[in-house]
Order: structure tokens, then C-alpha cells, then sequence
């Protein structure tokens, strides 16, 4: 097919899957991190979001995200993959196929992303539909407006690899979802501590591992941006855990591993939206600046009442403000070949970022509110609290994690009917 | 000198160390047993197996008390490990031969009252 080209399209393939593999490695580093009754449904989150998020984007958010240019959202013209074929899509050299996948990546993890702040309560029913609701309604709508010829890319706003859409979107929704699902009934009574810190760093390995290819796969070619980003992916996270490190001695005098792959994640979020902006050695500074906010706010929320649980907030949607906001400070054309920053002598990039930051975190976070609402009014968001204690995996998915088998009884099919029976009356 | 055993369920294990340190006894063990008390069976489900799960984990709290303690730990552990619902698990009091403080050596009574240092 005439315009596509081979390197970059075979990089784009593998970039997808790295993408998608970020999932099920948000899913490991989150299970890690809540109790050991709650693992399965904590993963089960992450994998429902592809199943998801992923139908969803094939009927109509990538529709809505990428055909046209109109300010708000885009058409229809694309929807149920009319039209997505071999040919390359407009403004690069791979197919539209492989760009629409790389894409759907993108729209699967930023709603896995919001499962962290209801985690260990939310019912996984209505976490489906409310999956299904926001890919389109937050996710379609916010990946329009900075990567599909919406009013925020077309207004000049620098947005890598995803600081709006993913970022600042997932952020401020789990900080609504959050407040509309309310904590858990032991927050702030009880330790509710990590189950396997182990699960965390593998996890955050593999995120990091896979970020590669979300911020590498953003320029959708192999060309100078690509390799920045992807350089940059290396450099700046590098950079936040030196500084979480210290952080970590001069509060605590102990260098923590839970918050070390805390760390990697917000490095990672920090050169999301910069990667293919910044110099080398400016990422490694937004990697150690940006440390602070967020590992600031992880200490500060933790003593309030908002139980927004696995801090996505503070990870994504701060990092990812910071990420967004220092573009228009240190974007350098030298390196990007598209824009300065006010460092730079151009003021006016630093404003079309702080368009971004206002507008994006408050369409998130009032959509998400309202979305929650009206699905809470049909149908209730948490378990109760008996089922609460016992633990979302036994009473959503009927499976534990660490199951022993020992005492299992085997039911045979004819069996069937016999299941659930009180051995005992309590009369 | 009794050995008092509370079997209680392990999502209420936090509120029943509440309740015992509320009651001022100090020193107990805790362990997590499997057991069955004619509470609802589950079922389970794992890629077509269907087991109905006998067991169900507790939490067995161990505590050697002195005879004017023995009513106040029975009360903690109830007060915390209640919830009303069957599942909610037993109390054994049984009798104490002799204890020893491998420390000190001190034997029996003086075994069993906490000290400060």
C-alpha cells in the first residue's frame, strides 16, 4: 500500500502490544497492593477494562476520537471500523488498522487506571458498565480534544503521548469516583495494608517495560520523536526514584520498595506527555522535580478521609499536570522540531499547556461524578459490608487467589442442585 | 488458671484485638486454622470444577489468663468476633496445669500476669 512504511509499521506492531501488556501489569501492581481477599477482583478489573473498553472503542469511541476535526468530539464516520483498513492513516505512514489498535491500548488502560480508586469495595457489575460509559463519554471525548483535531491540539497544545487523555483523565476520575463510591468501611480504623510488595515491583517492572512502547510508539513512526520519547522513558523515571529515594531516607530513614515502584510509575506518567518535547537532560530534571508533588500528595491524602485507594491521583493526574505544564516551560524546537517553551522564548506554548491542565482535570472529574451517579441510581456501586469483610474475590467471582483445596468437596454435575445448603440452621 | 481458645472469624480478628486490649489483657498468640462450624458452604468455580468449600479460614486466638481474668477475655473475644451471622466461631475455657515464663522461669500465676518490662 502506497505510503506505508515498513520499519515504522512493524515498530507500531510490537509498540501495541507492548501497550497492552500494561494492563495486566496495572493489574499485578494493584492486586499487590490491596488485601489478599481482594486480589482476583482487583486484577480482574484491569482485564475487564480490555474486554471492555476495547468492544467499546471499536463501536464508537475511536470514531469519536479520530474522524473529523471538530472542536468538541469527532463523527461517526468510522465507527464499527467502517472504512479502517490497510491504507495509512492521514498524517503518517502505517495503516489505520494498526494505528486504531495502537489506540485502543491507550483507551483499555486509561480506564484500568481508575479501578485503583474503588478497589476492595465496587461492585464488578457496575464497574463494567461504568468501563463501557466512561471509554466513550471521558476517554473518546478527551483523546479527541488532544490527539484527534479537537480544539486543544488544533489551539497548539503539546500532548505526547497521552498527559490529557490517559493521564490527567484517569487522575481526576478516580478522584470523582472515589468521593461518589466512598471509602471502605475499615478506612482510616484498620491498617489496610499491601498483600505482596513483591506483585508491586514486578508490576511496576512490566509497566515500565511496556511504556516503551506507549510513549516510543507515540510519534507512530521510527522517526526523532519516537527515539527521543523513548530515551526520555528511560532517563526520567531513573531521575524520580533517585529523588523518591531521598525523599524516602529524609522522612522515614528507610528507602521503601512499595515506594519505589510507586516511583517508577509516576517517572513514567511525568515524560508521558513531554517525551518527544523535552531534551534528555530536561526530562531527567521533570523526573526528579516532579517526584515531589506527587510523593507530597501520596503522604497528604493518606490522612484524610478520601480513600481514593491505590493513589491514581496523585500518580497519574498529578504527574501527568506536571508533565503537561513543564512542556510549556522547557519544550525545546532544537529537539522536537515543532515548538519552544516560555525557557525558550515562547511564552504562548505555556499557555495552550495551561489550557490543558484547567480544562481537561474538570471535564474528567465532572463527567466521571455525574456517570457514577446516574449508574448508582440504577443499580448499587458497593457491596455490602458483610460482603465487604469477606472479600470481593469470594463473593464477586466465587474464586480466591490462594485457594489451598483443602476440605474442597468436589461437585459432581448431577450435584448441582445440592450447592449452598446451611449445614447448620441458625434457627 | 485457665487456657481460653476463641475460634473467630479472620475479617473480625482486628476487632477482637481491639476488644482485648480495651479489656487490659495483654499476651495471647494468634494463628489461622481452617475449621467448619455449620456455617454456609461456598461454592467455588475454577475453569469448570465446581467445589463446595467445607473449610473456612479463622483465626484462633490462644490466651492464658489468670481466673479473675477469664470472664473479661471471654467478653472481649465475643464482643469483638460477633456479627450476628452463623460462621461467627467458639469459645473453649479450659483448665491450666502450669505455665512458664522461659525467660524468668517464673511459673504458673506469675507466668500468665503481663509485666510491664
Amino acid at each position: 500500500m502506497s505510503g506505508v512504511d515498513t520499519g515504522d509499521t512493524a515498530w507500531m506492531l510490537i509498540a501495541t502490544a507492548l501497550v497492552l501488556l500494561m494492563t495486566p501489569a496495572l493489574g499485578l501492581f494493584y492486586a499487590g497492593l490491596v488485601r489478599s481477599k481482594n486480589t482476583l477482583n482487583t486484577f480482574m478489573m484491569s482485564i475487564a477494562a480490555i474486554a471492555v473498553a476495547t468492544v467499546t472503542w471499536a463501536a464508537v469511541g475511536y470514531s469519536l476520537a479520530f474522524d473529523g476535526d471538530g472542536a468538541l468530539i469527532g463523527g461517526l464516520g468510522s465507527a464499527f471500523l467502517s472504512g479502517v483498513d490497510f491504507a495509512p492513516r492521514e498524517g503518517t505512514t502505517i495503516p489505520e488498522l494498526v494505528f486504531f489498535a495502537f489506540q485502543a491500548t491507550f483507551c483499555i488502560i486509561t480506564t484500568a487506571l481508575i479501578s485503583g480508586a474503588v478497589v476492595e469495595r465496587m461492585r464488578f457489575g457496575p464497574f463494567l458498565v461504568f468501563s463501557a460509559l466512561w471509554s466513550i463519554l471521558v476517554y473518546a471525548v478527551l483523546a479527541h480534544w488532544a490527539f484527534g483535531g479537537g480544539w486543544l491540539i488544533s489551539g497548539g497544545t503539546l500532548d505526547f503521548a497521552g498527559g490529557v487523555p490517559v493521564e490527567m483523565a484517569s487522575g481526576f476520575s478516580a478522584l470523582a469516583a472515589a468521593l461518589v463510591v466512598g471509602a471502605r468501611k475499615d478506612y482510616g480504623r484498620q491498617a489496610l495494608l499491601p498483600h505482596n510488595a513483591v506483585y508491586v515491583l514486578l508490576g511496576a517492572g512490566l509497566l515500565w517495560f511496556g511504556w516503551f512502547g506507549f510513549n516510543g510508539g507515540s510519534g507512530f513512526s521510527t522517526g526523532e520523536g519516537s527515539v527521543l520519547a523513548f530515551t526520555n522513558t528511560l532517563l526520567c523515571p531513573a531521575a524520580t526514584l533517585v529523588i523518591w529515594f531521598a525523599l524516602d531516607l529524609v522522612r522515614g530513614r528507610k528507602v521503601t520498595a512499595i515506594g519505589a515502584a510507586t516511583a517508577i510509575i509516576v517517572g513514567c506518567v511525568l515524560i508521558t506527555p513531554a517525551g518527544g518535547y523535552v531534551s534528555p537532560g530536561w526530562a531527567m530534571l521533570l523526573g526528579a522535580l516532579g517526584a515531589i508533588p506527587s510523593y507530597g500528595i501520596i503522604v497528604w491524602r493518606t490522612r484524610t478521609r478520601v480513600d481514593e485507594t491505590l493513589d491514581v491521583l496523585a500518580a497519574h493526574g498529578t504527574a501527568g499536570l506536571i508533565g503537561i505544564l513543564f512542556i510549556g516551560f522547557f519544550a525545546q524546537e532544537t529537539w522536537n522540531g515543532v515548538s519552544d517553551g516560555l525557557f525558550y522564548g515562547n511564552a504562548a506554548q505555556l499557555w495552550d499547556q495551561v489550557l490543558a491542565v484547567l480544562a481537561a482535570p474538570a471535564y474528567a472529574f465532572v463527567m466521571t461524578f455525574i456517570l457514577l451517579k446516574v449508574i448508582g441510581a440504577v443499580m448499587p456501586l458497593r457491596a455490602t459490608d458483610k460482603e465487604e469483610a469477606m472479600g470481593m474475590d469470594i463473593n464477586q467471582h466465587g474464586e480466591e487467589a490462594y485457594v489451598t483445596g483443602e476440605g474442597a468437596i468436589l461437585l459432581l454435575p448431577d450435584d448441582h442442585d445440592k450447592v449452598a445448603v446451611p449445614v447448620a440452621d441458625p434457627g | 488458671m485457665k487456657l481460653v481458645i476463641g475460634i473467630v472469624r479472620p475479617e473480625q480478628a482486628n476487632q477482637v484485638l481491639e476488644a482485648l486490649h480495651r479489656a487490659e489483657v495483654r499476651g495471647f498468640s494468634m494463628s489461622r486454622v481452617q475449621g467448619h462450624g455449620g456455617e454456609m458452604d461456598r461454592v467455588e468455580t475454577y475453569r469448570g470444577t465446581t467445589v463446595q468449600m467445607g473449610l473456612s479460614e479463622k483465626m484462633r486466638f490462644e490466651v492464658a489468663v489468670s481466673d479473675d481474668f477469664v470472664d473479661k477475655t471471654v467478653g472481649a473475644l465475643c464482643e469483638g468476633g460477633r456479627t450476628g451471622e452463623v460462621g461467627d466461631g467458639k469459645i473453649f475455657v479450659v483448665p491450666l496445669d502450669h505455665a512458664v515464663r522461659i525467660r524468668t522461669g517464673d511459673s504458673d500465676e506469675g507466668a500468665v500476669t503481663p509485666v510491664s518490662k
